[in-house]
């Protein structure tokens, strides 16, 4: 099987205090993989390392087999990965419709032309009109994403992050601060958007993560102590100690 | 489609009005305003490709306006000392030019990064441009700047544009080649990444996106919209001087933008036409009319920030309905004070600024709105204070019930577009 993503003896410092240390981790291709773990564990550190947000102190990161380490992060969504983010991080004051066709722009090529109109790319048009079909918000068209309530701006965030058709998803707690409807709805989303993809994600609603991943890793003071298939992972003891308590028997 | 027919509408009308214009306003000094008028528009659209497009605080956007205004004299020269067939209408493209390359060149340095970091680098920029232009005397011509003769270039069928009537043509047409390129330029896909990255640089950067491209794209374009406004304003004025590069140059292109409203592609053109309108008439009026800019700019800053565009672009969704009709007795009402207030600020800032200034060579008697008046007595003074308190107690006193008309004629427009 391929990898997608490859982590090898990755760590990052902030000063004295070392928030990844040493993770090394393979993701399959068209796997879904969740990464649980306490708060302060540093998942979504781990997250801006992959997508080079943020730089590691050592170790190497390689997207399907190519060294991204220190790319930029234009350069690795290039490369075919996308990520969404925990604190919902839309364009607010462009159009909900505008948001998502920005986002499908530099995977056709239009890349910085400013020799075309925007409104006469057919295919932009059209794959922009699919996504919003997709996520569901296609009567919010004219709408300021600004405006959106907030369940609402979530699945635009995952909009945007699959419109440029990458094909290693990564979504930083896409349930996070949702009501059970609103997850249920997430959840299917989700489910729909990674079909045929990579999906990595950071989740603590463990009724998300047992139901929807392949494969879940355990971050534990920027270390995984366990990857393995839900079942395992709920059988681990290592995890039931160290995280999973209560919710395992839940 | 409906949209793309309403802009060709747009824009025809807006041709068809820079033809006619003249023959409405055909004073020489009308003539020579709105010759400035398009040289500014163009000017401050540029601008606001940077403030209001890609969200770039610029303070020495004059740089580009002011180098390709004396790359453009220089130009000329060359042209008319060797009899170059180059013909005047083809300068604005050498501006364009030159526009490009000190574009290149200090948006490289300059768009690095955004926010205040941007900012400053900018105002360095201006700041550095400035100095060199006092000491630079071959290409500024020091204080007397680079003069040039319009007139001895070739002829362009049959037109030397020695009178002012056919500069202004010349002017017009680039005005509307500017602005509809201008324009064109927001409709494309770099235009709405310049947008994207705007609101969230970030964000644009996990698109796939590099913001640092982004920015030095729009800032080269803006430069080279600059650099044809400056070489039209070399060919109005056939004189460049060091003023063109400096602060002051670049505060006006600001103030032209904000004040119309950076939101809204029309805010730079109608802030260029009010504030060259106000420069030419004000300064014939008083001397103060430098506060009077200021005054407008704190204003429209605190209480309007959206500008005047984005202040009448509030009123769109109640044209529909002829909702808006709702609000014209509380508008009419809310008028008396702030005339009131106006006038009474207006009166309180010539008064003190005849008898700080000019009472002790001229004496104490002053004439406002054709009113003559002794700064010295306590009549004058009295009637501005409680104009101007007035004005104020009115204002704030009417302000909530502008407020409620507000809401009354949105919800009855929303009332009737429900089901």
């Amino acid at each position: 099987m391929t990898v997608a993503i490859s982590l090898k003896d990755v760590r990052k410092n902030f000063g004295p205090t070392e928030i990844i240390r040493g993770v090394t981790l393979d993701i399959n291709q068209g796997e879904r993989h969740a990464i649980i773990g306490p708060n302060g564990a540093g998942k979504s550190t781990m997250f801006h390392l992959i997508s080079g947000r943020l730089k590691v102190s050592s170790g190497a990161i390689e997207l399907k087999g190519e060294d991204v380490t220190h790319l930029q992060p234009y350069e690795i969504n290039r490369r075919g990965l996308s990520r969404s983010f925990q604190v919902t991080n839309i364009f607010p004051k462009l159009s909900v419709y505008e948001n998502i066709r920005c986002a499908v722009l530099w995977s056709l090529g239009y890349r910085y032309s400013f020799w075309r109109f925007v409104d006469r790319l057919q295919d932009a048009n059209e794959r922009a009109a699919e996504i919003m079909e997709m996520i569901g918000l296609s009567s919010r068209h004219d709408v300021p994403a600004g405006v959106l309530a907030y369940a609402e701006q979530r699945a635009l965030e995952i909009g945007i992050t699959i419109a440029g058709g990458a094909d290693v998803i990564m979504l930083d707690e896409p349930t996070a601060g949702m009501s059970h409807a609103e997850t249920e709805q997430a959840v299917a989303l989700i489910r729909k958007v990674s079909e045929g993809r990579t999906l990595i994600m950071v989740e603590h609603d463990m009724g998300v993560v047992f139901g929807l991943a392949d494969r879940i890793s355990v971050l534990v003071y920027g270390q995984i102590i366990a990857s393995d298939a839900p079942q395992a992972i709920r059988a681990n003891p290592a995890v039931r100690e160290a995280y999973l308590g209560e919710e395992a028997h839940a | 489609m409906m949209g793309g027919f309403r802009i060709l509408l747009a824009f025809v009308a807006l041709a068809a009005g820079l033809v006619i214009a003249p023959y409405v306003f055909s004073s020489g000094v009308a003539l020579t305003m709105m010759s400035l008028m398009g040289v500014m528009i163009i000017f401050a659209l540029s601008y606001n490709i940077l403030l209001g497009q890609t969200g770039l605080l610029s303070f020495g956007h004059a740089v580009y306006y002011g180098l390709a205004g004396f790359c453009a004299a220089h130009a000329m020269n060359l042209i008319a000392a060797n009899k170059l067939p180059i013909p005047l209408p083809a300068v604005p493209l050498i501006g364009a030019a030159a526009g490009l390359f000190f574009g290149v060149i200090f948006g490289a340095v300059s768009t690095r990064r955004a926010g205040t970091v941007f900012a400053m680098i900018s105002l360095g920029l201006g700041e550095l441009v400035a100095a060199f232009a006092l000491v630079l005397h071959t290409f500024f011509g020091g204080e007397e700047g680079i003069a040039t003769n319009r007139v001895k270039l070739a002829p362009f069928f049959g037109y030397k544009f020695g009178p002012q009537i056919q500069v202004y043509y010349l002017i017009a047409f680039w005005c509307l080649v500017c602005i509809i390129l201008m324009y064109a330029l927001t409709r494309t896909p770099f235009g709405r990444m310049c947008n994207a990255v705007r609101d969230n640089p970030e964000r644009a950067e996990f698109i796939g996106y590099s913001t640092q491209r982004v920015r030095f794209q729009a800032f080269v374009l803006s430069a080279v919209f600059a650099g044809i406004a400056g070489s039209l304003a070399a060919i109005n004025f056939e004189l460049m001087n060091s003023q063109a590069v400096g602060a002051a140059t670049s505060g006006q292109v600001l103030l032209m933008t904000f004040v119309g409203g950076i939101g809204n592609f029309a805010g730079p053109i109608i802030g260029a036409v009010l504030i060259t309108f106000l420069q030419i008439s004000l300064s014939d009026v008083t001397k103060a009319w430098m506060l009077y800019f200021g005054l407008l700019f704190i204003l429209v800053v605190m209480y309007v920030p959206g500008g005047i565009a984005g202040w009448l672009a509030l009123h769109r969704p109640l044209l529909r309905g002829g909702r808006i009709f709702k609000l014209v007795p509380i508008y009419a009402l809310t008028a008396i004070p702030a005339a009131a207030l106006v006038f009474g600020c207006i009166l309180l800032i010539e008064l003190a600024h005849h008898m700080l200034v000019e009472a002790h060579t001229d004496g104490p008697m002053l004439s406002v709105f054709r009113v003559s008046m002794n700064g010295a007595s306590i009549g004058p003074w009295l009637s501005a204070l409680v104009l101007f308190f007035g004005g104020a107690i009115g204002l704030r006193a009417l302000w909530p019930r502008v407020g409620d008309a507000w809401a009354i004629a949105m919800n009855d427009k929303s009332e009737e577009a429900a089901p």
